[in-house]
């Protein structure tokens, strides 16, 4: 599983992902987790709100900041 | 009329909290109002919890409201429009469309990508800071009906003129090149429900107190200072009626800044209390608020400089002429 974090360095991008750590931990699933920070890149997806949660390349969540449970939700599907 | 002057009073003023500040201060800190100390006391007190009920309560509101008008939708309504109507429609979905400088250069991408022309976007740039539904409340709140319609007025056309110029202009060559290249996304948004708005809302609330707290206070500070003491003659030879560059000034001083509608307003009020001209006060509070230093370097990575500052010089023109004229018609609203 790829697990990406789409946003520019901002504050929030870091908090969801500190999130995603937690969460791609606490579930005990190999996945990893790349940040995306260049805007080419992040416009690819469509996305206009950072930060966003990319997972195996489907935009799952953007413009939110996840909590460690709802970031568990969606990698559980 | 009653119910009307009520809600103003009351929810929006809170005549009933400065009285309970000002018996605060009176009974408690044994100081008069009218006294230069008790005065500030009581302006910064009142006015402080004044801003954070109202702002609290506000952006909860219209964040549940903007929660409809995703920016993703905006870029899809926008698309459709051509002519002077997109810069009409981009200034007022500016005004409902959750916005802060951090995602301008996202949007900015994702409007140009769309195929908007840039001039729309620019209307919807201007308007988006400028006018939204809790800055016109809260203007209600500290200087009444008129001014606060006044001021959504001439923000919309300010944006709307100053989007359209900047299309006549052609312009369009002078987007940083990789913007171009980018391919435009439909994203789905999907659709929330009504617990995720509320918790939308809720974490809006959050965020922008965490954000602007500090301006509000410092914004309150300034205006408590101003309003007991500095001298009026003083505060009328630099930026009263009789200083005919007043409205230049105030608008320069206010381009650079960075802070929004709600850490300006107290400073605005003790403006206002000390008698300088509607027109002066509007275009500082609208230099603060539509342009500022973090947000020009944001859209630097975006447009190349000369687009950038023609952006800046149209706007602040606009906004300088905007504060002659309320000077002059100032009668109509006091």
């Amino acid at each position: 599983m790829i697990i990406k974090i789409l946003g520019s360095g901002c504050a929030n991008c870091k908090k969801l992902e500190e999130n995603t750590k937690k969460a791609v931990e606490e579930l005990g699933i190999g996945a990893e987790i790349q940040k995306v920070e260049d805007f080419k890149e992040i416009m690819k997806y469509g996305v206009m709100r950072t930060p966003a949660l990319v997972v195996d390349e489907k935009v799952k969540s953007f413009g939110k900041v996840l909590t460690v449970e709802e970031v568990k939700n969606i990698l559980k599907g | 009329m009653g119910i009307f002057n009520f809600i103003n009073d009351q929810l929006l003023k809170m005549v009933w909290l400065s009285k309970l500040v000002k018996y605060l201060v009176e009974n408690v800190f044994g100081l008069s109002v009218k006294g230069r100390i008790g005065g500030s006391i009581h302006f910064f007190i009142y006015d402080t919890i004044k801003i954070f009920i109202l702002l609290s309560i506000l952006i909860f509101i219209v964040s549940y409201i903007q929660s409809y008008f995703p920016p993703e939708k905006t870029k899809k309504i926008l698309g459709h429009i051509k002519g002077i109507k997109g810069n009409i429609f981009g200034a007022l979905l500016g005004t409902i469309t959750p916005f802060c400088s951090c995602s301008s250069i996202p949007l900015f991408i994702g409007f140009t990508s769309a195929g908007l022309p840039i001039g729309v976007t620019f209307s919807f740039l201007i308007s988006s800071p400028l006018v939204d539904l809790a800055s016109f409340l809260l203007l209600m709140s500290f200087f009444g009906p008129k001014i606060a319609i006044a001021y959504v007025v001439v923000g919309l056309v300010l944006a709307v003129i100053g989007g359209t110029l900047i299309d006549k202009m052609n312009l369009e060559g002078y987007v940083e090149g990789y913007v171009r290249e980018i391919e435009n996304v439909d994203i789905e948004v999907p659709e929330m429900t009504r617990k995720e708005r509320m918790d939308y809302a809720k974490d809006q609330v959050k965020e922008i107190i965490g954000r602007v707290w500090l301006y509000i206070l410092i914004g309150v500070g300034i205006g408590a200072t101003i309003h007991n003491w500095i001298p009026q003659n003083v505060i009328e030879k630099i930026i009263g009626s009789d200083n005919p560059f007043a409205v230049i000034l105030a608008t320069i001083v206010g381009v650079p800044m960075y802070a929004d509608i709600f850490g300006t307003l107290p400073i605005a009020e003790a403006l206002f209390m000390k008698g300088v001209g509607v027109g002066t006060i509007l275009s500082f509070m609208m230099a603060v608020t539509a342009l500022s230093l973090p947000s020009m370097i944001m859209l630097s990575k975006v447009v190349k400089p000369k687009l950038l500052g023609i952006f800046v010089s149209i706007v602040t023109l606009g906004i300088i002429i905007i504060g002659y004229l309320f000077n002059a018609i100032s009668y109509l609203f006091i």
